[in-house]
């Protein structure tokens, strides 16, 4: 009760685009507000967030039946035909593993860089990394055919005596995002611990005390358990740079390592790993909006972090323009004829021309209002475009992996690939699991790191503003 | 009577603990306690302090010599294992590629460091930290759940030589603490 009583008391005010918090915060305020949204009872919880998981979990159950159906008919129930062997599968998982990037790149590489306002969304866009992920690794598990046997990726000894073809960038891919799920994992655990002890020590339940104490292993703020705590977070901050650098790039070399036309270009890396930022700050931005407001989180979650959002958006769809104009310049300044009628083919000439206007529409010219700071600063505008931007990522990789597959080489084995129902029940139902999981998280733990809230309320506080 | 005193009051305490509302003051107080020649003793503080590790005469921090061997032994076990696929145990010619076509093995030899570098940061920290600890005697004291939300502590040991309950006590004191405070072992 006492939480609630203070969650009525702290006003939210957002402090504008300037600050990174709102006025009046102390210690224990931020630590009330945060631990309060966990600690609210049920019934509280707002109705908003019941509504979004409801969907969210129905989404869940579609997921459910897609896969028991795939399982019991095979792959044949998508659209994927050859030459478009790929299809769906391969959109959506190389979709989900941009997404995942933000949090990563907020938590990782903000970190490094001293940005003020990182501090207020990274728990939560960890975990965003962290469900974008699981649901990026089902659809190529998925997509095997036999998924039981997904497990003869990795390389063990075995009765066969086969191994994994240690040069092909599918097994890259298989080393690359275990390794990314695993890092993942670890920062956003490694920066919850402290909180889980805050939440330990807040509890009024006995069990929901014991259930955080577990979890918190003991933590008791130790200076020399900080001094360690923090060089190890340094050191996992230093270390996921280069991961998450490299985890699109081999994403990226599935394509680029292979001569399909269209795939095979070196601005294929640099140009995912931008447009995987790109779509994961979009993804902060559309989770962040909305539950900022229905827990009354304007005060910390403020105007400064969406316009810093923003404008990363802006400038990492600049460099995704680059990339899409460098993929026109290239595919005529090679004068391969195979490259030419590819690009011809994809923006004007096949059947699904209107996909690539549609990718130039929501990924290049809606996001270029975000240079107006009108813009920036209206928080419903800035929602409707990063969804924009949601869906025009989804479509580049639809683009991408479609329209270079159907048409390659040889005439006779061109075909023309169409979803199936099966295909977006699969790709709804991973966004339901990502959504539930989302909501689940939200509720039940810390989404914004209490302990680094307390230390920006403290280099807020007037008397320590200057000097230390 | 007073060496009695002294000598069950050592054995019954952890040490005694003083409270701080801000971080600035405990950061001086360990700075004092630490000239006056306390050497166990503990800061405790809802977030991280700058300093506040040295202030205590906190010094070896491994943790960085661990992730960094850590990351040599995973490039090196990624590479070992791609040769060893490649050219011991399943050799076998792809494209006119030599069977050791190393610039291929490049991106998982650096997934395998990464790997156990970032699993030897987290293991490492935790294990050197003690943790998971299911009790530890600074949880006794009654406001010590606030050091995870807006207290900050300084706790000298009893098993300090320079520790003595009457004495250690009124330096705290002094140091304009909140309050000082028993630990029971």
């Amino acid at each position: 009760m006492a939480e609630e009583a203070n969650h009525g008391t702290t006003a939210t005010i957002d402090p504008g685009p300037d600050q990174v918090i709102g006025p009046h915060h102390d210690f224990e305020t931020v630590t009330e507000k945060i631990s309060g949204v966990v600690f609210m009872p049920l019934r509280k919880t707002p109705l908003q967030l019941f509504a979004a998981f409801a969907f969210a979990f129905a989404l869940v159950n579609v997921f459910l039946v897609a896969v028991t159906w795939l399982l019991i008919r095979g792959v044949g129930i998508w659209g994927i035909r050859i030459p478009i062997a790929w299809g769906f599968a391969i959109v959506n998982f190389v979709w989900w593993i941009g997404i995942g990037h933000a949090g990563t790149l907020i938590s990782a590489i903000l970190l490094l860089l001293k940005q003020d306002w990182r501090t207020s969304i990274n728990r939560f866009a960890e975990a965003m990394t962290l469900f974008a992920v699981a649901c990026a690794g089902m659809f190529p598990i998925l997509h095997l055919g036999r998924p039981w046997l997904a497990y003869w990726l990795i390389p063990y000894p075995n009765t066969m005596y086969l191994w994994p073809q240690p040069r092909s960038p599918l097994i890259w891919d298989v080393f690359a995002v275990s390794t990314y799920a695993s890092v993942s994992f670890l920062f956003w655990f490694t920066g919850l611990i402290p909180d889980l002890a805050t939440m330990r020590d807040e509890a009024k339940s006995g069990r929901i005390r014991r259930l955080f104490g577990v979890l918190a292993m003991g933590w008791r703020g130790s200076a020399k358990h900080w001094a360690r705590y923090q060089k190890a977070y340094l050191l996992l901050a230093g270390l996921s740079t280069p991961l998450v650098v490299s985890v699109h790039s081999v994403v990226s070399f599935d394509f680029s390592i292979s001569i399909v036309p269209g795939w095979h270009t070196t601005i294929f890396p640099p140009y995912f790993v931008a447009g995987a930022i790109y779509s994961g700050f979009a993804m902060v931005l559309t989770l962040a909006i909305p539950v900022r407001r229905w827990y009354h989180l304007e005060d910390l979650i403020t105007m400064r972090h969406i316009e810093c959002m923003s404008k990363v958006m802006l400038g990492t769809g600049l460099i995704v323009a680059y990339g899409y104009a460098m993929e026109a310049f290239m595919a005529w300044y090679s004068g391969n004829p195979y490259e030419r009628f590819m690009y011809w083919n994809r923006a004007w000439g096949g059947h699904y021309w209107w996909t690539f206007l549609l990718l130039i529409l929501c990924n290049i010219l809606i996001p270029q209002a975000l240079w107006s700071r009108r813009v920036r600063l209206n928080i419903n505008a800035v929602f409707v475009i990063a969804l924009i931007v949601n869906a025009g990522m989804w479509l580049e990789r639809f683009v991408i992996v479609i329209t270079s597959l159907e048409r390659d080489f040889m005439p006779s084995a061109w075909n023309n690939y169409y979803p199936t129902g099966w295909d977006w029940a699969t790709y709804f139902g991973t966004i339901g699991v990502f959504l539930s999981l989302m909501f689940l998280f939200v509720r039940g733990l810390p989404a914004i790191s209490m302990f680094e809230m307390r230390e920006v309320v403290h280099s807020m506080e007037p008397t320590h503003a200057h000097g230390d | 009577m007073l060496t009695e005193t002294r000598v069950a009051s050592q054995i019954e305490l952890y040490g005694l603990m003083a409270s701080f509302r801000q971080p600035e003051p405990l950061l001086a107080a360990a700075r004092r306690a630490h000239s006056e020649g306390y050497r166990h003793l503990d800061a405790y503080t809802p977030m991280p302090v700058e300093g506040l590790a040295d202030a205590i005469g906190f010094r070896s921090n491994a943790v960085s010599r661990f992730v960094f061997c850590a990351g040599l032994t995973g490039a090196a076990g990624g590479f070992g294992l791609m040769y060893w696929i490649s050219v011991i145990a399943y050799p076998h010619i792809v494209a006119g590629r030599p069977l050791n076509s190393w610039p291929a093995y490049i991106p998982i030899t650096f997934e395998c460091m990464v790997l156990l570098a970032c699993f030897t940061a987290v293991i490492g920290m935790l294990a050197m930290n003690g943790l998971p600890q299911p009790y530890h005697p600074v949880f006794n004291v009654d406001s010590f759940e606030r050091a995870s939300r807006d207290r900050f502590f300084l706790c000298i040991e009893a098993s300090d030589p320079a520790f003595d309950p009457v004495r250690t006590r009124r330096f705290l004191e002094q140091l304009d603490p909140e309050e000082v405070m028993e630990v029971a072992p």
